[in-house]
């Protein structure tokens, strides 16, 4: 079996209780690979340590145990090879959208030329469609999809191995959201980026991702299943709905949010594996993985 | 609106100032006519009329006169207000961007760093409210030169709004911003330049703005001490000529150019405001 480009081994977050109390494990073993080029997807409710593993995977936070791999070394603080986007936008300010795009370009590829960072900052900016004077306006002056848009160029500019995004979408109302979505999409498939996503959003996930990966409730929050989406792409969200395996999915990852994350939740036994079971739909229905010992995931839920 | 609410104000205010100098134009008492001298009077020979607060129009006439010449030097004791108040604008200046050289870098080192902020506090908390003047006696016999000690006063007093409003800036810093800079793999002195600097700046500011102020208010006091030239010198030199209008009219100058030092700040203090 090769290595994926990404791995977390046995990842797990407690916090330390205060004075004498028992510490508090927000997750517990996660294992999980993920290769290059894929949009995966993670969905859980809030508290379950998704925002947390995003950090590890930034560098930002580190792993109480376990290890994040990537390309074979082990992620230890932030790097240029990891982009992030947050929900918050975290554009500085006091710069206009360009230089928040060309200070990450120059801190990216040192020896550019001013014309070169320019260049290679507005091709992004443009992508994205922020140009002809908007790219000179200052965060404040612009609206939130706009900003979540400079916060992607950003993102994408730095050319990252690893793009990730935590709720990237979150604050922003439907419409900006489904054009910012068709913009990310564009992107992505223009570039062989991986990307790690955290959303709450059921059918942005399908519409986006290559898998979805799904937590249980915290405290001892884990991976529980991780479920293909084999629509082929490119897909459209008008088009998306009708394709048989729609319906199917997020009927499964709303079954899951609704009861599953709750009854699968708690801390597991001894030897319980810790990968995720793999849930794939198709022509031939549910296919759980076969190494799966535990009931289907698709059984109902006492 | 906003244009007539100017107006409006301005012609409020040039009404209230009318009616101000009037009440103290009329208050002030008149110079008796010999005529009218009582037999006391008479025989005290009834030329000393009584010291009185002079009425604004003879300040208005010496602020002319001073105003119309304000850099003639006619030695020790008799230079111009322009001259008196460029002393007084030498030694605030020296003294506080002396003490800004100070103050913002160790408050960013304050900010920065949880330990450097437990250590030094301390010591933050008793200096700081030492009346900076306390300072005059020690910095005269250390120093021995009244100029520079005077500068040291200023020194002393403005370094504590500038360092603790840099710390405070530094230290609140969104951690989002932060977190951009460590994510660009931005260098130590990169992240002050291109993240904390720019973010702490309005704060900073603030501290400098309220410096100024301070440095202003205690130059006056420090040079009634140290004497020689200077706008505090001034006034109490014209105290003891018993020249009351030249002390109302340096008084005025005392507001005028404090005002103008805070204008200058504030204006600076835009230029680095960012809207989140």
């Amino acid at each position: 079996m090769s290595k994926p480009f990404l791995s977390l081994q046995n990842l797990t977050k407690r916090f330390q209780a205060p004075k004498g109390g028992e510490a508090l494990t927000v997750f517990e073993n996660v294992n999980l690979g993920i290769e290059k080029g894929e949009f995966v997807c993670i969905i859980g409710h809030s508290g379950c340590g998704k925002s947390t593993i995003l950090n590890i995977l930034a560098g930002l936070d580190e792993p109480t145990e376990g290890a994040v791999i990537m390309n074979g070394k082990e992620v230890s603080g932030p790097s240029l090879d990891r982009g992030i986007v947050f929900q918050n936008y975290s554009l500085l300010p006091w710069l206009s959208a360009l230089k928040n795009v060309t200070f990450a370009v120059q801190a990216r590829y040192k020896s550019w030329s001013k014309k070169q960072v320019h260049d290679h900052s507005m091709k992004y900016l443009e992508m994205v469609g922020l140009a002809g004077g908007a790219e000179l306006r200052k965060p404040s002056q612009l609206s939130g999809g706009m900003r979540q848009r400079v916060s992607i160029a950003r993102a994408f500019a730095i050319q990252p191995e690893l793009l990730l995004l935590d709720e990237p979408f979150g604050a922003l109302d439907a419409l900006t959201r489904g054009s910012i979505q068709d913009e990310l999409i564009r992107i992505w498939s223009g570039s062989d980026q991986t990307v790690f996503m955290i959303t709450h959003d059921v059918d942005e996930a399908i519409l986006l991702a290559d898998r979805i990966l799904l937590m249980t409730n915290g405290p001892y929050a884990r991976v529980a299943e991780s479920v293909q989406v084999d629509i082929p792409r490119p897909r459209e969200r008008a088009n998306i709905i009708h394709h048989s395996d729609y319906y199917d999915i997020r009927n499964h990852l709303v079954e899951f949010l609704a009861t599953r994350s709750k009854a699968l939740a708690g801390k597991q036994e001894e030897g319980t594996p810790s990968e995720p079971s793999i849930v794939r739909f198709g022509a031939h229905g549910v296919v759980s993985d076969p190494k799966d010992n535990r009931k289907p995931a698709t059984s109902p839920v006492e | 609106m906003l244009a007539s609410l100017n107006a409006r104000a301005l012609v409020l205010s040039l009404v209230l100032l009318a009616v101000f100098l009037g009440l103290w134009e009329a208050a002030s008492p008149k110079q008796q006519l010999a005529g009218e001298l009582t037999e006391y009077e008479l025989l005290m020979g009834g030329a000393e009329p009584k010291a009185a607060v002079p009425p604004p129009s003879d300040v208005i006439a010496k602020a002319w006169e001073e105003l119309s010449n304000p850099f003639y030097d006619a030695g020790p004791n008799d230079k111009g207000i322009g001259i008196q108040i460029g002393y007084s604008l030498y030694r605030v200046l020296s003294g506080y961007f002396l003490a800004a050289a100070i103050a913002i870098p160790v408050g960013f080192l304050i900010g920065m760093s949880p330990l450097m902020y437990k250590a030094l506090d301390p010591f933050i908390q008793v200096l700081r409210p030492i009346s900076p003047l306390a300072w005059m006696p020690l910095a005269l016999f250390v120093i021995q030169d009244s100029q520079a000690s005077a500068i040291f006063v200023i020194f002393i007093c403005s370094i504590w709004p500038m360092l603790i409003n840099t710390a405070f800036g530094v230290a609140g810093v969104r951690k989002d911003w932060v977190n951009v800079a460590r994510t660009h793999e931005l260098g130590p002195l990169k992240t002050a330049w291109i993240v904390i600097l720019p973010a702490a700046a309005p704060t900073i500011l603030t501290g400098m703005r309220i410096s100024i102020g301070i440095a202003w208010l205690v130059i006056v006091a420090a040079e009634m001490l140290v004497g020689g030239t200077g706008i505090g010198y001034y006034v109490w030199n014209e105290w003891n000529n018993l020249d009351l209008t030249s002390v109302v009219f340096s008084i005025l100058m005392i507001g005028v150019v404090g005002m103008l030092l805070d204008t200058a700040f504030a204006y600076c203090a835009r230029l680095v405001q960012y809207q989140e």
